[in-house]
């Protein structure tokens, strides 16, 4: 099999998986008979286009391959099918005017509906809208393939029996809606941006999942400013992707990255769509984050970066989200940066006492850090002795692990 | 169409301590939710409290034995129901959204289809 149609099933894949599975499910009216077709068109496609070349325009001739397979399937099957749950995707209830009526975008208010659970959410959407298997699903979330394949079985039939509607959501519902769909981009995107575990830090095929969907939300509904600040934050955090591991493979951490190696088109884009976002008020919880990366983005370098405007934001941060101690968190950070590591030890105080962060690794990493710039060795071992023995991922472990053997360094000699 | 069941939930100590001005915009409510429902409204009531339950079930050995009591003995107790005919989940999730229990905290309103037998 030659390597130019791979490559080419394999960016169709990336480009029209949606398309053509949204488009066959509103034939089908059945998510699993969708997605089967789905993936049938995509391996014939690897076969037809090897003899016959690939298409002008492959996601046109997948749908229609998938289409075709999908109404051999509900002629065969007519008797049987009459006794399942059919996807309501009536279109009575016509959906705000502003919003293009796209199947890419019922299929995604369908898969991150509020009456799944947020795990079920997060994992149709990956199977459904970003077509990754489900082996691959399970891998991201650390979960055995069977649970993962149940968890995502449960959550269809959930839809096909309570009849969750394949349809955008009418317009007194869209707001709450959209910020569930937004939560979980947000949560595919951070889990792609450091795996929980595993040798690899970063999911690209997540983060890049959660960036398409992102752009796909973006075009689909432009005047939605939270759309565009999530969209603007992605982007400014998916620029310094690259960067992040040094050519020997070790974590590279913001203060020790190459800048020239930011993707300084990621930035501009993140930043146009950022400005546009905070020009309307108030700004959403994603805008306020999208301007904390724009900062770090636009400072010339570590130690010029505007920590005092960074200490601003996350106390903007704070308010509108009191019950978070991980913004409290990464303002203690900054404000370590900004007045120095006692100050920021201070800051972290507070924390240690909370529950919700007894084991996250971050806080006992951000407290050896600081420690270990005030020069107390040992406490500073102990903080990344406690950090290491939370970390998951293999690359952020060897980089505690080299610390931790710095500071013992300090301490016995 | 399809059917879906309302059941409201809630603490009945709560429900008790209304006060008569409470109990009115309480029974206006439900009316409100009556009239935006309409027809789509196939049946519906609110239940004396749980400890007015009687439990039947059987020994295991064909003896029937009635209990005192609800099934479940929860803080928070069935107080109501209705039986709802919507098209979809957001259609019966809107109109559940009318319901005062929807909007007090110790209350809630669970929504639960009913098996379709043809």
């Amino acid at each position: 099999m030659n390597d130019a149609v791979v490559a080419a099933v394999a960016s169709a894949h990336r480009r029209d998986w949606a398309q053509v599975l949204a488009t066959t499910a509103q034939l089908t009216r059945d998510l699993d008979l969708a997605e089967e077709c789905t993936q049938d068109a995509f391996a014939q496609a690897l076969l037809v286009w090897a003899d016959s070349g690939v298409p002008d325009r492959p996601g046109a001739w997948l749908t229609q391959v998938a289409r075709n397979r999908a109404r051999d399937v509900l002629r065969r099957e007519a008797a049987f099918r009459r006794t399942l749950p059919l996807l309501v995707s009536d279109e009575t209830v016509p959906g705000p005017e502003d919003l293009i009526a796209d199947d890419r975008l019922r299929l995604i208010f369908t898969c991150c509906h509020p009456g799944l659970g947020r795990e079920a959410r997060v994992a149709l959407t990956l199977r459904l809208v970003c077509g990754l298997s489900t082996a691959e699903v399970a891998r991201a979330f650390l979960v055995p393939e069977s649970t993962m394949a149940a968890r995502i079985t449960r959550a269809k039939r959930k839809i096909a029996t309570a009849r969750i509607p394949y349809r955008v959501p009418s317009a007194d519902q869209l707001g709450e809606r959209v910020g569930a769909v937004l939560q979980v981009v947000h949560l595919i995107f951070t889990t792609g941006h450091t795996a929980p575990a595993g040798p690899e830090l970063l999911r690209r095929d997540l983060s890049g999942c959660a960036v398409r969907l992102a752009r796909l939300l973006h075009l689909l509904m432009p005047n939605d400013t939270e759309v565009s600040a999530l969209l603007a934050l992605l982007l400014l955090n998916e620029a310094r992707a690259e960067s992040r591991l040094g050519p020997d493979g070790r974590l590279r951490l913001l203060s020790e990255q190459d800048r020239s190696r930011w993707d300084a088109a990621l930035i501009a884009e993140g930043t146009a769509l950022l400005a546009g976002a905070l020009r309307r008020r108030p700004p959403s919880r994603y805008a306020i984050e999208a301007a904390i990366a724009a900062v770090h983005a636009e400072a010339p370098s570590w130690a010029e970066t505007d920590w005092g405007e960074i200490v601003a934001l996350y106390t903007v941060l704070r308010r509108m989200w009191p019950g978070s101690p991980v913004v409290t968190l990464n303002r203690a950070a900054a404000i370590g940066m900004r007045d120095g590591p006692q100050a920021g030890l201070d800051a972290l105080e507070p924390l240690l006492r909370e529950p919700a962060l007894a084991t996250y690794a971050y806080l006992s990493a951000t407290r050896a850090d600081f420690l270990r710039r005030l020069g107390r060795w040992a406490a500073a071992v102990t903080a990344y002795e406690e950090a290491l023995a939370l970390t998951g991922n293999e690359v952020e472990r060897a980089f505690l692990a080299e610390r931790l053997d710095e500071v013992r360094g300090h301490l016995t000699g | 169409m399809a059917k879906y069941m309302l059941l409201i939930y809630g603490d009945a100590a709560r429900w008790d301590a209304m006060t008569p001005a409470e109990r009115n915009a309480h029974d206006a409510a439900h009316q409100a939710f009556s009239e935006a429902a309409g027809a789509r409204v196939l049946g519906g009531e609110e239940l004396e409290s749980a400890p007015t339950a009687t439990t039947v079930r059987g020994d295991g050995a064909g003896e029937l034995i009635t209990t005192d009591g609800p099934f479940l003995d929860t803080k928070e107790a069935l107080g109501g129901f209705y039986l709802i005919e919507a098209a979809d989940l957001d259609e019966v999730t809107r109109l559940a959204a009318l319901l005062p229990e929807v909007r007090a905290e110790h209350s809630a309103v669970e929504i639960r289809p009913v098996v379709f037998h043809g």
